[in-house]
């Protein structure tokens, strides 16, 4: 009885102030409104190491936008889907988000399978759409609504090829493994070595899951080479760190943004000692100069992410923040949740400093980032050092 | 003569750690006629438990000891919970229900101990051993020489103990062992726990040469099972063979033809030597004429 009276005078209550409201923010009567932002990632399956950190980060930060007020006065809604690593699920998430949700731009999804996979989709019903997936599919051709946040491959490789010459190394052995990831980073390095008149003397793939690598190597250590770089994702290229310090090559070895994490710096141990390989400013970010742009930005998400989930924090989860971030940024200089609008926003985002570089959009780039977004970094001591 | 040489100790190195794997199959198949597609997971819980275990301040021999322990226990309750209540069910039927506990133990073992990847330190450094001109890891002489250790054991185990003699008699007629006193409801709890230590020695020994992660034993279990079949499916000597030859094959196509082969041609080799000889290297003809 109590509990049915102290309902009816909260409902009463409620419904005054939402009347008040309405009053009040009569003539922009959307303002007050949530900013839906919908997100799939792949938190679960085997890219789960792409989107469990990329959960936690929007997690994390949609919830301390809302602390500190929202944006423009507005509340941050999310609505996360994980689609465990299926592109088919990514798909009617995708389908849920824009019919139920009703979302005003997307973030996600973790891979480029997934994005691909919603891409129809969002191009049919005009939804900004922040990918994570890495795959140069995803902005070439441009497709007007998508946006990608990961550094590509060919700028990897355009990085490390860089850096090989500027040592004056002009023939180096490839391996890469047989993944989208290997493949695609071949197919750029193989491109870019031609045009930058270097020659790939060793050529060779291998399997994700292979357990040792001593036979490639030797082929390598047989060969001219002049350095070795390994392109590929996940442990080989631990394995191949170790084998290749093994056979006693004193080349130098170069990794990609791939192995730009605290685990790889653990399986590989000692052996990853004096390994070369772009990387984003977080894992320099206390080694930057105070100037730098990205340093605050970098340190602070380093400190927030590590502080609150208690384990290393990753590039991929940094993707999550710059999505998030640019969409909001986007809403907040279209000055509403108009697709339309915010589509032209993010097409004409500007010098945007984001955790993994600085993005600046155009209709013809869809991705933003150029190298600059890259630091070569080297590990020492068990730590990623910057190398100028 | 060097790179010969290089080639046949990756192979052997990888070839012990197959044999290994496909040694566990064997015992199994040979106490229930079961293939049991969890015994990749039984070399994960080895290799994976140590390295959660070490970061925390643990002695590696402290660390390996509770690792097979946790998966001899794991192996006791999957003959327990899983395989004894299935009773007389064929042997689809029990390869399903290994095949359902090989997903439970990998999603709990994902949930407990993460989905990084991990690694066990070197029992004896990374400094690498040179001989004729190859060079190898210390590493890779504990993953031979603990295999043949083991071999060695089991052997005895088999030819030797009275218990073993049991198993070896069950595995040849189950019901005229029952009829001779021998309980076979022991014997294949002993046979499971014997296949879940085996897996988890594998998967320690195997652990700082691949690194481990909760799915590995997808990939290293299948790859034991190929070099068990190659040997002849329930004879624990070509359950070694298979896997060493597994290995160096493998190796000598990377080496000497290229890296891309390396999986294929073992196995067009494989279809080959089970077309001429379907019993496998090593397995005995007369057993299904039964």
């Amino acid at each position: 009885m109590l509990h049915q009276v102290f309902s009816k005078h909260r409902l009463s209550r409620v419904l005054l102030c939402a009347l008040g409201l309405s009053v009040l923010s009569f003539g922009s009567a959307s303002a007050a409104d949530p900013i839906k932002v919908g997100a799939i990632v792949s938190a679960t399956g085997p890219a789960s190491f792409l989107g469990d950190p990329q959960e936690k980060t929007l997690h994390f930060y949609v919830d301390a936008i809302n602390a500190a007020g929202g944006v423009d006065g507005r509340k941050v809604e999310l609505f996360i889907y994980d689609d465990g690593s299926d592109a088919a699920k990514a798909n009617s998430f995708a389908k849920r988000m824009i019919q139920q949700d009703h979302v005003d731009f997307i973030v996600g999804a973790s891979t480029t399978g997934s994005t691909m996979a919603m891409v129809p989709l969002i191009e049919a019903s005009k939804v900004p759409t922040l990918a994570l997936g890495a795959g140069s599919v995803i902005v070439e051709p441009i497709k007007p609504y998508v946006f990608r946040m990961p550094h590509s491959d060919r700028l990897a490789a355009q990085k490390i090829l860089g850096d090989m010459k500027k040592k004056g190394i002009t023939k180096f052995a490839l391996l890469s493994d047989t993944s989208g990831y290997g493949k695609s980073g071949r197919n750029e390095t193989q491109k870019l070595a031609a045009s930058m008149g270097l020659a790939i003397v060793v050529d060779e793939t291998y399997g994700e899951r292979d357990a040792d690598m001593t036979p490639l190597i030797t082929h390598v250590k047989q060969s001219d080479a002049q350095a070795l770089l390994m392109f590929g994702t996940g442990q080989a290229p631990a394995i191949i760190t170790k084998n290749f310090r093994q056979l006693g090559l004193k080349i130098p070895l170069y990794a990609t943004h791939g192995q730009a994490s605290y685990e790889f710096i653990r399986l590989a141990g000692p052996a990853g000692e004096g390994i070369l390989m772009p990387s984003p400013a977080l894992f320099v970010a206390d080694q930057l100069p105070d100037g730098d742009p990205q340093k605050a930005l970098s340190v602070k998400y380093k400190a927030d992410f590590e502080a609150k989930f208690k384990t290393d924090v990753s590039t991929f989860g940094g993707y999550a923040y710059d999505g998030l971030m640019m969409g909001l940024d986007a809403v907040k200089r279209a000055g509403s949740t108009d697709k339309g609008k915010v589509r032209d926003a993010l097409e004409q985002t500007k010098s945007f400093v984001g955790i993994s570089g600085i993005y600046t959009m155009s209709p013809s780039d869809h991705g933003g980032l150029d190298i600059s977004a890259f630091r070569m970094v080297q590990i020492k001591d068990g730590k990623f050092v910057e190398v100028k | 003569m060097s790179t010969f040489l290089q080639y046949l100790f990756s192979g052997l190195t990888v070839g012990s750690i197959y044999a290994l794997s496909g040694l566990g199959f064997t015992i199994v198949y040979n106490a229930r006629g079961v293939v049991n597609f969890a015994q990749g997971d039984f070399l994960m819980l080895g290799g994976m438990v140590t390295a959660t275990l070490v970061p925390l301040g643990w002695p590696l021999p402290a660390a390996i000891s509770v690792a097979i322990l946790i998966t001899v226990v794991c192996a006791a309750l999957l003959q327990r919970f899983a395989i004894a209540p299935a009773g007389k069910a064929d042997p689809v039927s029990l390869i399903i229900i290994t095949i359902g506990a090989s997903i439970f133990i990998q999603g709990i073992a994902q949930n407990v101990m993460g989905r990084n990847q991990h690694i066990v330190p070197s029992f004896s450094g990374d400094t690498p051993v040179h001989f004729l001109g190859a060079s190898l890891l210390p590493q890779s002489l504990w993953a031979m020489g603990g295999a043949a250790a083991l071999v060695a054991g089991i052997t005895w185990f088999f030819r030797g103990s009275l218990v073993g003699k049991g198993m070896q008699a069950m595995a040849i007629n189950a019901d005229a062992a029952r009829l001779m006193g021998i309980k076979t409801g022991s014997m294949l709890l002993l046979a499971f726990c014997l296949s879940g230590f085996i897996g988890a020695v594998a998967g320690v020994l195997a652990a700082p040469i691949t690194t481990t992660v909760y799915d590995i034993g997808l990939s290293l279990g299948l790859k034991g099972f190929v070099g068990a079949t190659l040997g002849g499916l329930g004879n624990g000597f070509g359950a070694v063979v298979g896997g060493l030859l597994l290995g160096i094959m493998e190796a000598m196509i990377a080496g000497y033809v290229s890296p891309a082969y390396k999986d294929a041609v073992p196995f067009v080799l494989i279809i080959v030597i089970m077309l001429v000889m379907p019993q496998g290297l090593f397995g005995s003809r007369l057993k299904d004429r039964v």
